[in-house]
């Protein structure tokens, strides 16, 4: 078609040599759906639950609107339309579906085979409380219940960064050297929900960076004549886990080149695993995952009007988790805070996910930080500039006198 | 225009006319480890010997997983994927849509492949049905599903499921002291139902590989008719209802000349009855008395003379008060 192009269909062809980024005003839904779009998706599924399936909304209407060639099924729920993208990919389709809070748990079944399947599955997570009792706001223990299994995990702070970890998130998935599924999660309302200005690239930029889904000699296709998934039991299972092991301490090689890419093709300046905050000269630093970053932004710089040296650092993913970065990044503090969005009840000293990950992570350092773990913004509830000024302040008086007086509190519960 | 309705080209399997007819390549060989007499790797062998080698299979966990695709012994000669438990359905839309978009988008060569997704009664019947229901709904993919159903959960050890019979005595299921009968339910008229549902279906059949060139070339005609199509698959099991396996082919028979289970397909809504269940709905053939199928099986030997008189009323208000007979369970209202 295009060697015989006329000269009015060459004059409508989108340029290709100048810099030809799109400003939009958007939500994060519908940044990762423009991600879906310039990644050319294959195959997507769909399943209401808020906060995530305005993603759908966006996605559906592309199609419709002849803006995104894809197979788009509404499955009957959340099992189907996780098992329909792990089969479609299976068959080289590249994919894409999502869900939320409890919706991702009643997915549960497939999310775990399409990890030991090493199916490049993306979806995203609109980060929502688990029921009961109902709530829609953001919790992250949806998308972290899938962190032991094999899954990606990277957590966003702006529509911008949802949009360009959902490309990241395609190509690292279907790197050969990976082949596992990541899911980018996307603070509920906080981000699902509010704009921001977006710079969306062109289809031929992103080409440049997202090369096709190739399955390789694992293709199913009558071609290649494979069994996948045979019953093997204690004869290989061992084996075949070790192998998933291995993927994913590879993936973290692969995502560091995935950001030299992707800062070199779209002019950005990404680290790939943290994002510090005010740190050089920091005393004490909180750490946390996605949007609650803008209030402990805000919060940091009033702290430091005072002079009181406080910093941040953001984790971007959490799987594979960058143990390297953080015990490089925290062994310079004297007192540090992991703010968890989530609960782990019975876990040690009762601390979040996070709080339980960063105490793993720092064990083996020589000088380790005092490490206080604090929970707040369960159930969507905000993290305000006050509570982080507390949590500041438990960290600012333990670095003071070097000592530890309460590992876990609970910030912004009424008694 | 209308979203997604560029169907893709299907293959054309005309039926088999006649059992010399059928082909001499086999798709589904040695390696599979199933109990000596099992119905069910018949059924796969037919199944997968009907479709032909570009035809891909997705089996979702069963007998036909567990015992029978193990890994470094596939007796699969075409490309085949396991499935979860309640999947089968997905398993196939998923395949076939990424099928078709691939095609569609110049990503993979064009051509028609059958895609055949497999459950047993546990996984079709039970868990799997409400993703069976969704996917005959999707007129724009082509693809079968095929239920092996062999009346319980046999590959963890014979529990009863909503197709085992009333009465037979499973793992879940077993006679005691006081309740002789521990399952209560009526076996699920599955086949019908997906065949009066689902308006997105052209075509649902029965079958049992006792007449293996019916069976093959109704999976034939499934894989040919174009979008998604349900075939329910009548399968003794020696393990599971306790026969000797050398009786399997005869249970079968056994189970259609009695009216249990009837033969027949409905093709863009309209039945067709096949085989010995032709001949009974047309008076041409006595039915069997149940006793004669029920008591070759050691699942039914607590049954007294109460309970097999029972079986017998059921079985005989669906050939006598079906709307349709053994195919529909609706009926006038008495009196009318």
């Amino acid at each position: 078609m295009a060697a015989q192009a006329t000269g009015a269909a060459a004059a409508k062809a989108p340029p290709t040599s100048k810099s030809d980024d799109q400003e939009m005003l958007i939500s994060g839904c519908e940044a990762i759906a423009h991600a879906c779009r310039l990644a050319d998706i294959d195959v997507v599924t769909a399943y209401p639950i808020r906060p995530y399936d305005t993603v759908m909304q966006m996605v559906s209407k592309m199609i419709a609107d002849g803006d995104l060639d894809a197979e788009y099924i509404v499955a009957e729920s959340e099992h189907s339309q996780f098992e329909i993208v792990k089969h479609a990919s299976a068959v080289g389709a590249r994919v894409f579906a999502g869900s939320s809070g409890v919706g991702w748990f009643y997915a549960f079944e497939a999310l775990a085979v399409t990890a030991g399947l090493r199916l490049p599955v993306v979806a995203m997570v609109g980060n929502r409380a688990l029921d009961d009792p109902g709530a829609f706001g953001t919790e992250h223990n949806d998308a972290l219940a899938v962190r032991d299994l094999g899954w990606m995990l990277t957590w966003v702070e702006t529509a911008q960064e949802a949009m360009d970890n959902a490309l990241i998130a395609f190509r690292v998935a279907e790197d050969p050297h990976v082949f596992l599924p990541c899911a980018v999660s996307v603070d509920g309302a906080f981000l699902t929900h509010s704009q921001h200005l977006v710079k969306v690239p062109s289809r031929e930029k992103v080409n440049q960076f997202l090369k096709p889904y190739n399955r390789g000699n694992k293709l199913l296709h009558p071609d290649n004549p494979i069994t996948i998934a045979p019953q093997v039991n204690e004869d290989w299972l061992i084996e075949i886990r070790k192998q998933n092991d291995e993927a994913m301490k590879r993936a973290r090689g692969v995502i560091a080149e995935a950001y030299k890419d992707f800062n070199r093709i779209f002019g950005r300046n990404y680290s790939p695993f943290l994002e510090e905050y005010m740190t050089d000269d920091a005393d004490v630093v909180l750490v946390g995952q996605g949007t609650l970053a803008m209030p402990v932004k805000v919060t940091v710089r009033k702290l430091r009007e005072q002079g009181k040296k406080v910093g941040f650092v953001r984790l971007k993913w959490f799987r594979p988790f960058p143990t390297e970065e953080i015990q490089q990044s925290l062994k310079r503090f004297k007192a540090v805070g992991v703010i968890d969005r989530d609960y782990s009840f019975g876990s040690p000293y009762s601390g979040g996910v996070l709080y339980t990950e960063i105490r793993s992570a720092l064990y083996d350092l020589p000088n380790r930080p005092l490490l206080h773990g604090f929970i707040c913004g369960l159930g969507g509830r905000e993290v305000t500039i006050e509570g982080v000024t507390e949590m500041s302040e438990i960290l600012l008086k333990s670095a003071k006198s070097g000592k530890l007086e309460k590992q876990v509190a609970w910030i912004g519960v009424r008694e | 225009m209308t979203a997604q309705a560029n169907a893709l080209e299907i293959q054309k399997l005309d039926a088999f006319k006649g059992v010399k007819k059928v082909t001499i390549e086999e798709y589904f060989t040695s390696g599979h480890r199933t109990c000596q007499g099992c119905e069910s790797a018949l059924v796969m062998k037919l199944m997968v010997k009907a479709a032909g080698p570009r035809t891909i299979v997705l089996g979702s966990t069963g007998c036909m997983y567990v015992a029978n695709t193990t890994y470094y012994t596939t007796p699969w000669v075409v490309p085949w994927m396991h499935t979860q438990l309640g999947s089968s359905g997905s398993a196939g839309l998923g395949t076939a849509a990424g099928l078709k978009v691939l095609m569609r988008k110049g990503k993979m060569k064009k051509e028609p492949i059958n895609v055949i997704a497999f459950c047993g009664d546990g996984g079709g019947v039970d868990m799997g049905l409400s993703a069976i229901s969704a996917t005959l709904m999707h007129p724009q993919y082509n693809l079968l599903i095929l239920c092996y159903d062999n009346e319980s959960y046999a590959n963890t050890d014979i529990q009863v499921s909503g197709a085992s019979p009333w009465g037979a005595n499973t793992t879940f299921s077993p006679p005691g002291k006081k309740y002789r009968i521990m399952h209560t339910r009526w076996k699920k008229n599955v086949a019908g139902m997906l065949a009066a549902g689902h308006p997105g279906c052209r075509y649902v059949a029965t079958v049992c590989a006792s007449y293996a060139l019916d069976m093959m070339n109704k999976v034939r005609k499934a894989l040919s008719i174009g979008g998604p199509t349900f075939i329910h698959s009548f399968d003794p099991c020696p393990k599971g209802w306790d026969y000797d396996p050398m009786y399997s082919h005869e249970l079968g028979e056994l189970a259609i000349e009695a009216g249990i289970f009837p033969l027949y397909e409905v093709e863009d809504m309209k039945l067709k009855f096949y085989g010995k269940t032709k001949k009974i709905v047309e008076g041409r053939l006595k039915r069997k008395p149940v006793r004669d199928y029920l008591l070759r099986q050691g699942r039914f030997a607590h049954f007294t003379d109460e309970d097999t008189d029972y079986f017998q009323k059921k079985t005989d208000e669906m050939w006598e008060k079906w709307i349709l007979p053994g195919v529909i369970p609706l009926r006038p209202e008495d009196g009318a």
